[in-house]
């Protein structure tokens, strides 16, 4: 029996170890290692950290990591301010067949893809798109207004993709508050004000530490939407990644450049973490 | 606020109108997707050109239909494989990995645990580069010892399928190891007593009891895997798969059927939430 069991655990660990260490250990490491080198020559490489170097000294890739970084957070904040009244009434207000219907409609869009997600907005945007018409036609602007390709329309694309990472867990949460609980808050003389800060959102905080994790890890790995939805000027990190990799060819800078941006990720994942109290195993577990 | 405790009228009906806001604000963006792809014109804008089915059906320029577009064809069928592909590995991997933690307590599961977690705080284009830039270097290494030419390491389909499994196979695992958690042991054991062996056991009580959880992960894993862009981005070689085919024809500028090819990927997408949301009530 024990022999079977050791077999059996045996048989089990190999798809795992196989998984995490062939696509996700050893690639971060080699990507690392990767970034490290310099070329001298030909085929030569030599240990050295002149691509960090490179990134320090370049003002346009230090302000497009800033500028990715900062208006990351910015759309987490946004995403979170919209989502939370929804998921509040979704979980608190709704009842029976609407709840369920209504929360069933917070996930529809989500099942299609991001291209077709920003495909609508771009759309929408443009100047000969449905809104620049409609206020033309309304008498607000009397020639037709382009909306696109600038950073408030990358900042709508981020938050419409990242809503269902942030409306999900807040619902699952709100919903384990019983509602005699927020009932006792008001009969012991509280406001919907004092009610909201000292029960609701203290119980909420494991829904909303975890969906501001993932909403910023998406926000800050985004690709499509800044890409089709940003001008000129508003460069996100990814793009700098795509081009030295996929345009430039030079695998040393991207690499630098993809292992910055892991950090950047893991940094604010572990201080969002830290600062709640909370662990990576309870939150996406 | 709590519908058991009366509020001002104003506040209610602001809070009923921000909510039905949000839903518009969801809404839009597909509705206008989906209505465009009736547009009979060149562009998928205003002004409104009159209904037509041209985008889908159409056989002549300029208006060549989905269903006779060969190059969106190919690349749905791409893609398609690649999701089968995935889902069957991130399956497979998933139910592994959920016997393994729920069944099993060795030194350094918890460790192991949180490793399995990792994939989902990764930015898919770095585990994209990270998987490109190591599958090169063994290529590479290959190459220079024996000559021998690697194909499936080179970017390709079989790149975008591992990239894609990197982190589909986490999800998967939670999927199914959230079903197993709420499964009665005891079941099993009876099984045992009435001269099961433990296979026999795991077989023909444990699986089905866990199938619903595993077809909703194959669902999801599909879902996810037709849906990638960033990790396929960085992986893809010459045959696109959809979500890629149409960026590249989204950047030249649009017609209509890209609206055509986006309204039939709602329609199926939804065709398989509601398989398996059905599977989950049954299960």
């Amino acid at each position: 029996m024990k022999a079977e069991a050791r077999i059996g655990l045996i048989l089990l660990l190999t798809p795992l170890l196989l998984w995490l260490s062939l696509l996700i250990v050893i690639p971060h490491i080699d990507m690392f290692l990767v970034s490290l080198r310099e070329r001298v020559g030909v085929g030569e490489y030599r240990i050295s950290p002149a691509n960090y170097l490179t990134f320090l000294t370049e003002p346009l890739y230090l302000r497009t990591f800033a500028r990715t970084a900062i208006m990351a957070m910015l759309a987490t904040l946004i995403t979170l301010l919209i989502a939370f009244p929804v998921s509040y009434y979704i979980a608190k207000m709704a009842r029976g067949r609407t709840r369920s219907a209504l929360f069933l409609l917070c996930l529809v869009p989500f099942w299609v893809s991001e291209l077709v997600r920003t495909f609508g907005w771009m759309i929408l945007l443009r100047e000969t798109g449905l809104i620049s018409t409609l206020l033309q036609w309304a008498g607000l602007a009397d020639q037709p207004v382009e909306m696109l390709y600038n950073d408030a329309a990358i900042m709508v694309g981020l938050v419409y993709t990242s809503m269902l990472f942030m409306v999900v867990p807040l619902v699952t949460t709100l919903e384990s508050l019983p509602d005699e609980v927020i009932e006792a808050g008001y009969d012991l003389g509280g406001t919907n004000v004092s009610v909201m800060r000292e029960i609701v959102i203290p119980h909420a905080t494991p829904g909303i530490v975890s969906g501001c994790i993932v909403v910023f890890m998406l926000s800050l790995g985004n690709y499509l939407t800044p890409t089709m939805l940003g001008g000129k000027d508003s460069l996100w990190f990814t793009e700098l990644i795509y081009s030295q990799f996929i345009v430039r060819f030079n695998w040393e800078l991207g690499a630098a450049f993809g292992f910055l941006l892991l950090l950047l990720s893991s940094l604010i994942v572990w201080g969002m973490l830290r600062l709640t109290g909370h662990t990576l195993e309870r939150t996406m577990g | 606020m709590i519908p058991t405790i009366p509020q001002p009228r104003l506040l209610t009906a602001a809070y009923t109108a921000y909510v039905v806001t949000f839903f518009v604000f969801l809404a839009l963006p597909l509705v206008v997707v989906a209505v465009f792809a009736f547009n009979d014109s060149q562009f998928p804008s205003l002004p409104w050109e009159g209904f037509t089915w041209g985008w889908f059906f159409g056989e002549e320029r300029p208006v060549i239909g989905v269903f006779h577009e060969r190059p969106i064809l190919r690349a749905i069928g791409t893609s398609a494989f690649v999701a089968v592909c995935v889902s069957i590995l991130s399956v497979g991997v998933g139910l592994s990995n959920a016997f393994l933690f729920n069944r099993y307590r060795f030194p350094g599961q918890g460790i192991l645990y949180v490793f399995m977690l990792l994939p989902l705080v990764i930015p898919g284009i770095v585990l994209g580069i990270s998987i490109l830039v190591f599958s090169s270097r063994i290529a590479n290494g290959a190459w220079d010892i024996a000559e021998w030419d690697i194909e499936a390491l080179r970017p390709g389909l079989t790149l975008v399928i591992l990239g894609q499994f990197s982190f589909i196979a986490t999800i998967s695992t939670l999927v199914i190891a959230a079903r197993l958690q709420k499964f009665d042991r005891s079941l099993e054991e009876a099984a045992l007593n009435l001269g099961a062996s433990r296979l026999t056991a795991v077989r023909t009580v444990t699986l089905p009891y866990l199938a619903p959880a595993m077809i909703g992960a194959f669902v999801v894993a599909f879902l996810m895997s037709f849906e990638n862009f960033n990790t396929t981005l960085m992986l893809v070689g010459s045959d696109a798969p959809l979500t890629i085919a149409m960026f590249d024809r989204l950047k030249e500028g649009s017609t209509p059927l890209l609206n055509a090819v986006s309204l039939l990927l709602m329609l199926g997408s939804s065709l398989l939430a509601l398989v398996m949301i059905a599977f989950q009530r049954r299960g």
